[in-house]
């Protein structure tokens, strides 16, 4: 049946143009909203672009000559009008071809197994510099914990890291743990995912060599809000990451004018669950807030951090983010004003 | 011309037995489940986080061991014996063998009572979780073949079982040289390596 | 010169049909009392077909959900009871029936047997599997649900711990998920030791083993490594029950339990059970294409060589399912050697399968159509495997919209064309009465169109870093257009597949009689009437080839003269 050929044709080709068209635009380097894998922007995740690539050469040339040889046979050995019921000659095997077709692909899985094998090592087992980054990630449901254990910070969910330039390596080394369940740090043109195994640390490392904003998400299905368990990385220019670490090592800004809000946040169940280093609250089992006004998102990503959407997660958080674990703490519309007011101040 | 042989060969056309098939694949899915648990329990070996260690809880089950793998001998004994048509020697033998593993069972049933009054439960450390889980998994198998055991000694009693019946005590005895390898093997794992 | 004009005796029947008149009640009570393998295989493919569109109901639902970003259509709770529901549902409700029911209908006729070695084993191995199939969907109205919409079990198929510990599970939904698959998980095993047993024990004289049919072999292969690859999904459910109930710790990391050993556990199971689901595919592959393109298959030897060697291959390969999950460079290595092994013999099969169309007269039957897609559609799909398999690609594609396409084309692609073709295949010898093969053309082109839509779309929202298991995204990440065009191919899919009920009920009502062998096809079901009678064969069939119809039909060129 032409038509199937003509079809399955038209289709390969379309897709064929796609995909090209598709690599080609993300080929486009440097941070962009789409967290494209074929966009990278890092050491690790440039030499797993560059595999795939070959990776894809070879099943690309397969596909063209296994498909093509289908293809030709649909239609060459098609059944025809004019056909004399007749059954074709019966062959019931050849010892040569089945061998050649046996050691064709052997040969091909070696090839792909020791180029693979090649990269593996050199992700996984890269010599750590001296001088590399250190960041803890911790897991939660639903959000993200980053603690940097060399510069005294702690933060959440938004990522700050050092630009890295060949004459200036500064790999970003991130150790992984998790508080409850299984999540995986996923941001796709930095590196390729890790996951994030309680009581099983993991390893992992980025090396972002152009600055921007980069986008991630969890990637291991963990309850409810798995969806909006979003991630920012920041890769900072030298001087902008400098300045990020001195500003974050500070305590918490005790601004007068907010000091209703700070009276309420220490007053209440706030405590319990969240950090403002400098004052009573030394809660753990939540972000810390300390500096919860350099964010640029709420929630891990769920919501933008402007006055508007704070109040409305204080008030309810389950509208914003269905199933988070952050209780509404039944405020009263003035006391959540005056505590985001407080918090807005959190520089 | 047809030249095609018209009759039958008078070649005999002999197959396996479907008992013998079907328990065998019975016993390979039985290696399965008990091949997981196993494996948990090696896993798991000196990485409780605390409570009681098998050194300091578990005695070797000697005689329990020696019974259950007497059990064995027995019912392959009884197996001669209905080949052979002797009903009653059939039938003490099997008696004898239901004897053997139910003192497996109540010496396994007098362990755990020392163990749990000792401290030791499915909850409280991971050797506790695993061990009730692995020697449980195996005392099922072996209640479940002392009630299988049973109700063939009962259908002997009452004279409904004969010489003709031979292959399928044999596919059943499978079932019980199977439930008494298993336990070497956990044996070997729980009492000597585990500790 | 011999005055039989069969050489082998007695199979076409003569026998009058019997017309008895049943009520309501005796018809229903046949059906439910009934060890015939061939009720019970109707049974289970019935079944597994009514699975196959309430799991596609849950998915359209959960595409109209991502059709659009921000979207509203479904709660977080229940799109994640949806896909955990469907990809459940899909594996063990449809695929493992819908495949075991083929075997139950066909190993028997095949092997020229009367019935399966163990009948009432049979029956109750469908029932256990039945009713674990009800229990399963039961979650959705009975329980005391965290969060409403009843308990259904909402934490991915694979069900990873420690999610699925009471701590994080405080309702019964990793409980019914649990429960509900053990039960069906005895059910397939006493199918499969059925199948072994009828295949090893109940062979018609001169059946050697070597001149089954490769429909035949391929169950027999499924069947032995289910017994392997059920059972520890089995165990691991136990301890999880076991954690769950009796306060044990196998996957409690707060006490030391251990995570990852789940994961090992799951895909030991998982990794083969994907090939228990295709390799019976590729036996209804194996018995259309020759078929239809009225050449033998080319290789027989190769390809039963082949089926053993993916079977123990894929044994140990499972942990490419957890190529992030932070295994040494040595063990990760391992894996992606072992998964590129297997696919060595997996591709050997698709140059048996284009050999055997070279050089033959390919019909464009319905039939063959399916398995021509698959065909396209299987090494497509073994090619996205590949790429899965390259580890440090896979620390990208892991988790993503890529596995997914990759999978569902495997899983549709090969697995349910396949299925769509052994059913216009054997619905005549069911039930004597052709598929309108219009309607199967119409059924085939959108069932075609909509699988590619929506499944080549997918890769490429992979590609573009959108993981899976979310019930929404953010708008701005570029995967809106995209996610659109995938919804809309699984509505097309959906409208084929009420072609194709819609053809099955027709043709059982005006569908063409089909007498025995419509398809001018060489093995045993169909030297016996459509549909079999309750015996199958008046006498004992003897063969001499693995092609015994053939040798009927070409008395002068019979193929024991060449094996």
């Amino acid at each position: 049946m032409k038509a199937t050929f003509r079809e399955y044709g038209a289709r390969a080709a379309g897709l064929s143009l796609l995909l090209l068209v598709l690599v080609a635009g993300a080929w486009a380097q440097g941070p962009q909203t789409t967290p494209s894998i074929f966009a990278p922007a890092s050491t690790p995740a440039k030499s797993i672009f560059g595999l795939s690539m070959f990776v894809l050469s070879i099943t690309g040339g397969i596909f063209v000559v296994v498909g093509g040889l289908l293809a030709f046979a649909l239609i060459r050995f098609r059944e025809r009008k004019d056909d004399d019921e007749s059954e074709p000659p019966q062959i019931y095997g050849s010892v040569q071809v089945e061998l050649a077709w046996t050691v064709v692909p052997i040969l091909i899985v070696v090839v792909l197994f020791l180029t693979t094998a090649r990269i593996i090592f050199a992700i996984q087992d890269a010599p750590k510099p001296q001088d590399a980054l250190d960041v803890t990630v911790v897991g939660h449901q639903f959000w993200w914990e980053f603690r940097y254990p060399k510069l005294g910070i702690v933060t959440a969910n938004e990522l700050h890291v050092p630009v890295s330039t060949p004459g200036d390596p500064e790999p970003t080394y991130l150790h992984l743990l998790s508080a409850d369940v299984d999540h995986s740090f996923w941001v796709p043109q930095l590196a390729g995912k890790t996951d994030l195994i309680p009581n099983h640390p993991n390893e992992t490392w980025i090396e972002p060599q152009q600055t921007g904003l980069y986008y991630g998400q969890c990637a291991q299905f963990c309850g409810i809000e798995h969806a909006k368990m979003l991630l920012r990385v920041y890769v900072d220019s030298p001087a902008q990451f400098a300045a990020w670490v001195k500003d974050q090592q500070q305590p918490g800004v005790q601004d007068p004018q907010a000091a209703a809000g700070r009276q309420i946040f220490e007053t209440h169940a706030c405590t319990n669950c969240h950090t403002i280093r400098g004052t009573a609250a030394v809660g753990s089992f939540g972000p810390d807030l300390t500096h919860l006004a350099s964010r640029a998102t709420l929630a891990s990503g769920a919501t933008l951090n402007t006055p508007e959407d704070l109040y409305a997660w204080i008030k309810d958080p389950d509208a914003v983010k269905p199933g988070s674990l952050m209780p509404a703490m039944q405020l009263s519309d003035e006391e959540i004003r005056e505590l985001v007011a407080y918090l807005d101040t959190l520089h | 011309m047809s030249a095609i042989p018209v009759m039958p060969g008078p070649e005999p056309w002999e197959l396996p037995s479907k008992g013998r098939v079907g328990m065998l694949s019975l016993i390979i899915g039985e290696c399965g489940i008990f091949t997981i648990f196993v494996v948990a329990y090696v896993f798991y070996i000196g990485k409780s986080l605390n409570g009681p260690t098998p050194q300091q809880v578990l005695d070797i089950p000697i005689f329990n061991t020696i019974c259950l793998l007497s059990s064995s001998v027995t019912i392959w004994l009884a197996e001669r014996q209905i080949e052979r048509g002797k009903m009653k020697a059939f039938a003490a033998l099997w008696a004898l063998t239901i004897g053997l593993g139910l003192e497996f069972i109540l010496g396994t049933a007098m362990e755990w009572d020392k163990l749990i009054r000792g401290g030791l439960t499915v909850r409280t450390n991971l050797f506790g979780t695993t061990f009730y889980a692995l020697v449980g998994l195996h005392a099922t198998h072996v209640v479940v073949g002392l009630i299988g055991l049973s109700l063939i000694l009962i259908f002997t009693l009452t004279g409904h079982v004969s010489e003709r019946h031979t292959e399928r005590i044999q596919v059943f005895a499978l079932y019980w040289h199977f439930v008494d390898a298993v336990w070497v093997v956990v044996f070997t794992v729980v009492y000597i390596v585990g500790r | 010169m011999a005055d039989q004009t069969l050489p082998i005796g007695g199979i076409l029947d003569i026998t009058p049909e019997r017309q008895e008149r049943l009520t309501l009640l005796e018809w229903l009570h046949g059906w439910v009392v009934t060890v015939d393998h061939k009720r019970l295989g109707v049974l289970y493919v019935v079944y597994g077909l009514f699975f196959l569109l309430v799991g596609g109901a849950e998915v359209l639902a959960i595409r109209v959900q991502l059709a659009k970003p921000g979207n509203h259509f479904l709660s977080p709770e229940t799109y994640n009871e949806f896909f955990t529901m469907h990809g459940t549902t899909m594996v063990f409700l449809v695929g493992m029936t819908i495949v075991f029911g083929f075997a139950n209908y066909l190993v028997p006729l095949m092997i020229g047997a009367r019935d399966m070695a163990f009948p009432r084993l049979n029956a109750f191995s469908f029932w256990l599997t039945a009713f674990g199939g009800l229990l399963l969907y039961y979650s959705f109205i009975g329980g005391f649900g965290l969060y409403g919409m009843g308990s259904a079990p909402d934490v991915m198929w694979w069900a990873y711990a420690p999610l699925t510990e009471k701590a994080f599970s405080p309702g019964h939904a990793t409980d019914y998920w649990a429960l509900s698959l053990i039960v069906m998980g005895f059910g397939t095993l006493g199918t499969a030791i059925n199948v072994l047993a009828t295949a090893f024990c109940m062979r018609c004289r001169g059946m050697t083993l070597l001149r089954m049919p490769l429909f035949v072999w391929l169950m027999v292969v499924v069947s032995g490594l289910t017994l392997i690859t059920i059972t520890p999904l089995t165990a691991a459910q136990v301890m999880l029950t076991i954690d769950r109930y009796l306060g044990g710790h196998f996957f409690d990391t707060q006490a030391g339990g251990s995570a990852v050993v789940w994961a090992h556990f799951f895909w030991i199971f998982g990794h083969p059970e994907v090939y228990v689901l295709v390799m019976p595919a590729f036996g209804i592959a194996n018995e259309i294409i020759p078929v239809f393109s009225r050449k033998a298959i080319f290789g027989y030897p190769a390809m039963v060589a082949a089926s053993v060697g993916i079977a123990f291959v894929s044994l140990g390969v499972w942990a490419h399912h957890m190529f992030t999950i932070g295994m040494t460079s040595v063990g990760n290595t391992f894996f992606v050697l072992s998964t590129m092994m297997v696919g060595i013999p997996t591709g050997i099969k698709i140059f048996n399968w284009l050999a055997t169309i070279w050089g033959g007269k390919i019909q464009f039957r319905v039939p063959m159509m399916f398995c021509l897609a698959f065909l396209f559609q299987f090494l497509i799909a073994g090619l996205t495997g590949i790429m899965l398999s390259v580890a440090p690609w896979d620390w990208q594609l892991h988790n993503s919209y890529f596995v997914i396409a990759h999978f569902h084309y495997m899983l549709v692609g090969a697995i349910v064309f396949n299925i769509f073709a052994g059913i216009y295949y054997w619905f005549p010898k069911v039930t004597g009465k052709m598929l309108s093969e219009t309607l199967g053309k119409w059924h085939f082109w959108l069932f075609f169109i909509g699988f590619h839509v929506t499944f080549d779309t997918m890769h490429f929202v992979g590609f573009m870093g959108m993981p899976r298991s979310i019930y929404t995204y953010e708008a701005n990440r570029g995967w809106n257009t995209l996610n659109m065009i995938i919804s809309i191919g699984a509505f097309i899919q959906g409208i084929a597949v009420l072609v194709f009920a819609w053809n099955m009920v027709r043709s059982l009502r005006n569908g063409k009689e089909a007498g025995n062998d419509p398809w001018d096809a060489w093995t045993l079901e169909w030297a016996v009437p459509s549909p079999p009678p309750e015996y199958n064969f008046a006498t004992d069939p003897e063969v001499h080839s693995r092609r015994p119809l053939w040798d009927l039909k070409h008395p002068d060129d019979p193929d024991w003269k060449y094996e």
